[in-house]
């Protein structure tokens, strides 16, 4: 038995439905496009997809967090899987994918379909209020759970705890504003070159530092922003990866963490997060090491995400990553590691962690067009400010 | 939307677990749950993840602490939210990384800084009193 089933998995396909504030399109149609779009991409057919996963399951609050449920997927698409799940709790986005990734390694499918959708701007253009944690149709009446113990306190945003980190990051490493926002200006300059990037006019520093405050240290430039849309990609058994229409993309490792503010509970002084739990599993997995990639496509939920996955990603040292991002050379498309080379989720839009993964089989697939990293051939993904999780991808 | 009346703050919902925290206030005291080994747990949980005990007590603390970690939220979230406020973490004195989530008050938020000293000062909603910090 392999200790390491990623390695008996590839990824074969990956689709993306069209991004808007707000969508014409309904959830579902937004997943259908997703999906069809990365079997397409395969050479395959509904017939053959034999599993379904998604991240996190229907909420039915109508906030737009996930819209749309593995079930009524596999009902639009005619699909007749032998296994499908979604997983609410443990290591957030990506843990759909981890979940695809050993339902193929144990031999329970052959093609497992992935999908993550969100309709937030919808949800926001229809109640004004759906925006906020709590939020939804109607504001909740009591919090429970890990958010009882931030809601009460006005923490409506996930900026607001993040404020912590960016706050105890700057104290503890001397970072400055000037050197967090080259991440959102040097996103805006990515999704510039991405069709598919719901904001696509660049920003200077000067526009990032005259932007409002939200929650110290983040600006508006450092926080994600709310769209409709969807992302599929499709996972294989690696000896049914070959034939098919887009060349396999291997997973070379995984890595998982858990913990922090989003267990409710907090270790540490606030300047880093459990993802380094994974970053240590990813490479610990594989020979290759941070100097071999090609590109980071990082979480960007919030920019001072971005700095912590670097981190724990190992791409710099405990409090380097600061100085490694400022200005926005290092990060650049020709720069020594090309970073969040779709816009990110900061200037392409909120696809949640998925629009990281989609642009790292483009890039790995050489289909990234204008924002093409040259010769591609190693990529990590992180995904998660609340579980953690990391890929490394490989063609 | 100017003159809108302050949002209700999203209370925590009261259980077995987290009751005895959230209402000590009603008598002036911040509990928080401790194991016979010595070790507070908060969130407060009906297993002490450092000895693996199982007799936890609500136990008084001197409700004193420091700010290990804070942000000064300017955004209303929703109509007529005051702003700014200063959403914390603060480390009880009683124990090392014992955090407790929180709103600095009774000062400017500008004022508020690492390691500052503060004081629990409850704040009553319906059921709950919630565990306010200020100053101390």
């Amino acid at each position: 038995m392999t200790t390491h089933p990623e390695k008996l998995v590839c990824i074969t396909g990956a689709g993306q439905s069209e991004v808007a504030r707000p969508s014409n399109k309904s959830g579902l149609a937004l997943t259908i496009d997703a999906c069809l779009n990365a079997i397409n991409s395969a050479g395959l057919t509904p017939a053959d997809i034999d599993g379904l996963s998604t991240y996190p399951g229907p909420v039915a609050n109508g906030d737009g967090f996930s819209p749309v449920s593995a079930t009524e997927t596999m009902l639009a698409l005619g699909l007749t899987p032998t296994w499908i799940g979604a997983s609410t709790d443990g290591h957030a986005h990506m843990s759909a994918i981890f979940n695809a990734i050993t339902a193929i390694a144990s031999g329970l499918c052959r093609h497992v379909l992935v999908f993550r959708t969100v309709t937030q701007a919808s949800a926001r253009a229809e109640v004004s209020h759906a925006g906020i944690i709590g939020g939804g149709r109607s504001i909740a009446q009591r919090s429970w759970g890990g958010q009882s113990w931030t809601l009460p306190y006005n923490a409506l945003s996930a900026a607001v705890l993040y404020g912590l980190y960016g706050q105890s990051y700057f104290r503890k490493y001397g970072a400055t504003s000037q050197q967090l926002g080259a991440i959102a200006v040097h996103s805006r300059k990515m999704a510039a070159l991405n069709p598919n990037a719901i904001y696509r006019k660049p920003i200077t520093i000067d526009d990032y530092m005259a932007s409002r405050m939200i929650s110290t240290p983040l600006r508006l430039y450092d926080c994600d922003t709310h769209i409709d849309g969807s992302t599929a990609i499709l996972f294989s058994r690696a000896d049914l990866a070959g034939d098919l229409a887009s060349p396999p993309i291997h997973i070379e490792a995984m890595g998982m963490g858990l913990g922090g503010i989003g267990a409710g509970l907090h270790t540490g002084d606030f300047t880093s997060m459990p993802a380094k739990i994974a970053g240590d599993m990813l490479w610990s997995r594989t020979d290759l090491k941070p100097k071999n990639l090609d590109f980071a496509q990082i979480y960007d939920g919030f920019s001072i995400l971005t700095l912590m996955w670097m981190e724990a990603l190992s791409l710099c040292g405990e409090g380097e990553a600061a100085a490694f991002v400022e200005g926005g050379r290092r990060i650049a498309l020709d720069g020594e590691l090309p970073m969040n080379t779709s816009g990110g989720q900061l200037s392409a839009g909120r696809f949640h962690g998925y629009g990281h993964t989609y642009e790292a089989c483009l890039q790995l697939w050489g289909r990234a067009g204008e924002r093409q990293v040259r010769d591609a051939k190693l990529g990590v993904v992180s995904n998660g400010g609340f579980g953690y999780g990391a890929l490394l991808l490989r063609r | 939307m100017s003159g809108a009346s302050e949002p209700s703050r999203i209370l925590p919902g009261l259980d077995r677990l987290n009751r005895d925290f959230w209402t000590g206030g009603a008598d002036g005291r911040l509990l928080i749950a401790r194991c016979d080994c010595g070790r507070y747990i908060h969130p407060p949980l009906p297993r002490c993840p450092a000895c693996g005990g199982s007799t936890i007590t609500p136990t008084p603390v001197s409700g004193r602490g420091r700010v290990a970690a804070y942000s000064v939220n300017h955004q209303a979230w929703l109509p007529g939210l005051k702003v700014p406020f200063v959403f914390a973490a603060v480390e009880i004195d009683e124990q090392s990384e014992l955090y407790v989530f929180t709103n600095i008050v009774g000062c400017d938020p500008e004022q508020v800084a690492y390691r500052m000293p503060v004081k629990v000062a409850f704040e009553a909603h319906e059921d709950v009193y919630l565990p306010m910090f200020e100053p101390a």
